[in-house]
């Protein structure tokens, strides 16, 4: 069974901006934020997985998007080196809640920036990483070296899509779906040389935060907004959980970002 | 131009990053050079790629550096080049660093310092208080002057090759063989003679007694009363030859008007005596004793004339260096400027003076022997060009285009 972490609302709000979605004059509705989280916490929680919750902590309202916590493979968690300070306090408490739970801390330098699985995601045996806005590429070669696997760096070039889990989601069938436009050429050439079946997701659904979802074997929860998307991925077999996530898209997030998977993957082969 | 080495790490084939690199750099006016590169055998296994980056400013060079840090490149650390002190006088350390003649730079105390001149065949000697390096020769060494050892913080940046065709130097950079057509080639170097004066460049003509010889010093002296010889490098014979003509209308004691005319040696020797008689070239000239050829143009026309002597000279002509060391002195002083060189059928005195210029001088060779072109332009790769052929027709047809207006330029 598939365990996650979630960290519950209880802070969470626009207090800063350090991406182009946030905006302090078009705050996040604290209400309804917990309201959303918590339909998300249910619908993930009828699914087949177990959900952990850390406590949230005064002053880091972002801590709620756990997948930027790290990354974890088997017992080994990597702990994230935030690149805004504004975020570098949720760092040790996620670090002490994992190491309290018997995983492995395994640091990286100080002077990589790496954000979790924001940016760290696997698709078949290779890990896809992005960079530019939030991870470093450097970051990317330690993570290889302390998991011993093929990392895939990819460029990310729209600021509105700064983690690698707003634009690229893979599937348990070794597809993916995926906003291309947010990738250089290269990127883009790199993922199509790697990953076969992808869909691509419009614009429009992309905004929508379409590609932040959630994916456990046949179960894909994502926001709400992206009915072209939905009937592909019906079409493949999968069900679709579409959830409201307003308030969350208001900080640069969705359902993935709220989420990670301890582990993403049991190991790297 | 400016280099840095770069180094990537990681799985840059499979993310497609080592290409892109490539890429920023061709795309940024920049060049490179890929050292070293190991690709990861197994699928997890990471490759590495050292890249030597080169662009035409520092300030190019570091605005490229910083984009491509954001794929990944590290900067190489230098090392600081190793230095040991001249055991004696005109004596180099044991392991010196001997130069080519390309644009060479050497890191001490953390920073890189061009080495000058860019001389091949030579030491660098390091003066760390003023900051400068300069390349030495033996004569030039003192004991106790530092010199570098070894390769380490010795950079050397090669005459890169144009990837557009800018002129028949780059164009062509070959040797046309003796059965090779030569017209449309001297056509093309004729147009970039009268570039080169109209942009104030500095031509150095190095010449054989061959010219004198076959009749072509006629073509020569037309060619200086048209302002395309700015310094003209000889050795006594040339001189001594032109000036017979000049008096005795022969060379050698042959004369090239008649066909078969047979002269005595002597006239050579005398030409020599009449010379030395009155104190020199410019003198004989001034008293109207020598009032045509070669040298009488020069001196008409303000070249500058320098005459370096060898063994078998009869003489020597006054005004000829004949101490060997203080020709090579004279000789390099002479080109410090030079932009480009004619070689005309003068082996000797052409890998002189070819092994004294600047990667960046453009130079012709022109020589009716094969093996004495090759040998002359093999020290400016990219820069040269060489013509098997008689001087002769050479230099008829180059200034034949040269005064011809309609020569494209």
């Amino acid at each position: 069974m598939r365990e996650l972490l979630l960290c519950p609302p209880d802070y969470y709000g626009i207090e800063y901006e350090i991406n182009p979605w946030m905006s302090r004059a078009r705050g996040a509705e604290a209400a309804l934020a917990q309201k959303q989280w918590e339909q998300l916490h249910a619908t993930l929680s009828k699914l087949d997985c177990k959900v952990h919750l850390i406590t949230p902590q005064p002053g880091l309202p972002d801590m709620v998007f756990t997948a930027n916590a790290g990354l974890t493979v088997g017992r080994k968690f990597i702990p994230s080196n935030f690149r805004h300070k504004e975020r570098a306090g949720e760092q040790p408490f996620f670090a002490k809640w994992m190491e309290q739970r018997g995983y492995e801390v395994s640091w990286l330098r100080e002077n990589l920036y790496f954000e979790g699985e924001g940016d760290a995601l696997f698709s078949g045996d290779a890990l896809f990483c992005g960079y530019k806005f939030r991870s470093d590429i450097q970051s990317h070669r330690a993570v290889a070296d302390m998991l011993g696997c093929l990392a895939i760096s990819v460029e990310l070039v729209d600021p509105r899509f700064y983690h690698l889990d707003t634009c690229f989601c893979p599937l348990p069938d070794g597809g993916a779906f995926w906003f291309p436009m947010a990738f250089d050429d290269y990127g883009q050439r790199a993922i199509r040389e790697h990953v076969r079946d992808l869909i691509d997701v419009s614009p429009e659904e992309a905004t929508h935060f379409s590609c932040n979802a959630v994916v456990l074997r046949c179960d894909i929860v994502l926001p709400e907004g992206a009915p072209q998307l939905m009937t592909k991925l019906e079409h493949r077999g999968y069900r679709c959980h579409a959830l409201p996530m307003s308030e969350f898209i208001k900080a640069g997030g969705a359902c993935k970002c709220l989420t990670m998977f301890m582990p993403q993957r049991e190991s790297v082969s | 131009m400016f280099s840095e080495t770069i180094e990537l790490r990681g799985h840059i084939i499979d993310s497609l990053i080592l290409p892109k690199v490539l890429d920023q750099i061709l795309t940024h006016g920049a060049n490179f050079k890929i050292g070293e590169i190991e690709i990861g055998k197994k699928r997890a296994d990471q490759s590495f790629a050292r890249i030597e980056v080169s662009a035409e400013t520092a300030e190019a060079l570091d605005e490229l550096i910083l984009r491509l840090r954001q794929h990944g490149a590290e900067v190489a650390k230098r090392e600081d080049a190793q230095l040991a002190s001249a055991p004696a006088d005109g004596v180099f350390p044991r392991d010196f660093y001997v130069t080519t003649n390309q644009q060479t730079f050497v890191r001490f105390d953390g920073k890189e310092i061009e080495v000058q001149p860019a001389m091949m065949d030579s030491a660098i000697a390091v003066d760390r208080k003023r900051g400068a390096a300069r390349a030495v020769k033996f004569f030039d060494v003192r004991k106790g002057d530092e010199i570098i050892v070894g390769h380490q913080g010795v950079r050397v940046v090669p005459v890169q090759r144009a990837t557009s065709r800018t002129d028949v130097f780059q164009f062509i950079n070959t040797i046309i063989d003796a059965d090779e057509p030569k017209s449309a080639i001297i056509r093309e170097l004729a147009g970039e003679l009268q570039r080169v004066r109209r942009a104030r460049g500095e031509i150095a003509v190095v010449v054989g007694p061959a010219i004198v010889r076959t009749g072509a010093g006629q073509h020569l002296v037309r060619l200086i009363e048209s302002r395309f010889v700015d310094r003209l490098f000889a050795g006594n014979s040339f001189a001594a030859y032109d000036l017979e003509r000049a008096l005795f209308g022969t060379s050698l004691g042959i004369s090239p008007d008649l066909a078969f005319a047979r002269g005595g040696r002597e006239n050579f020797v005398r030409a020599v005596n009449a010379i030395r008689e009155v104190g020199g070239i410019a003198a004989a000239i001034k008293k109207k004793i020598v009032t045509s050829g070669i040298m009488h143009a020069c001196v008409r026309h303000n070249v500058d004339i320098v005459l370096t002597g060898s063994i078998r000279d009869e003489g020597p002509i006054p005004g000829v260096t004949t101490d060997a060391i203080e020709a090579q002195k004279v000789m390099r002083e002479k080109l410090t400027d030079v932009t480009h060189a004619l070689l005309l059928a003068t082996l000797h005195h052409s890998l002189a003076v070819a092994s004294m210029l600047a990667p960046t001088v453009k130079t012709v060779c022109v020589d009716i022997d094969p093996s004495a072109v090759e040998r002359a332009v093999e020290h400016q790769p990219l820069q040269s060009i060489g013509l098997v052929t008689d001087v002769e027709p050479f230099l008829r047809e180059l200034t034949d285009y040269l005064s011809d207006s309609r020569v494209r330029d």
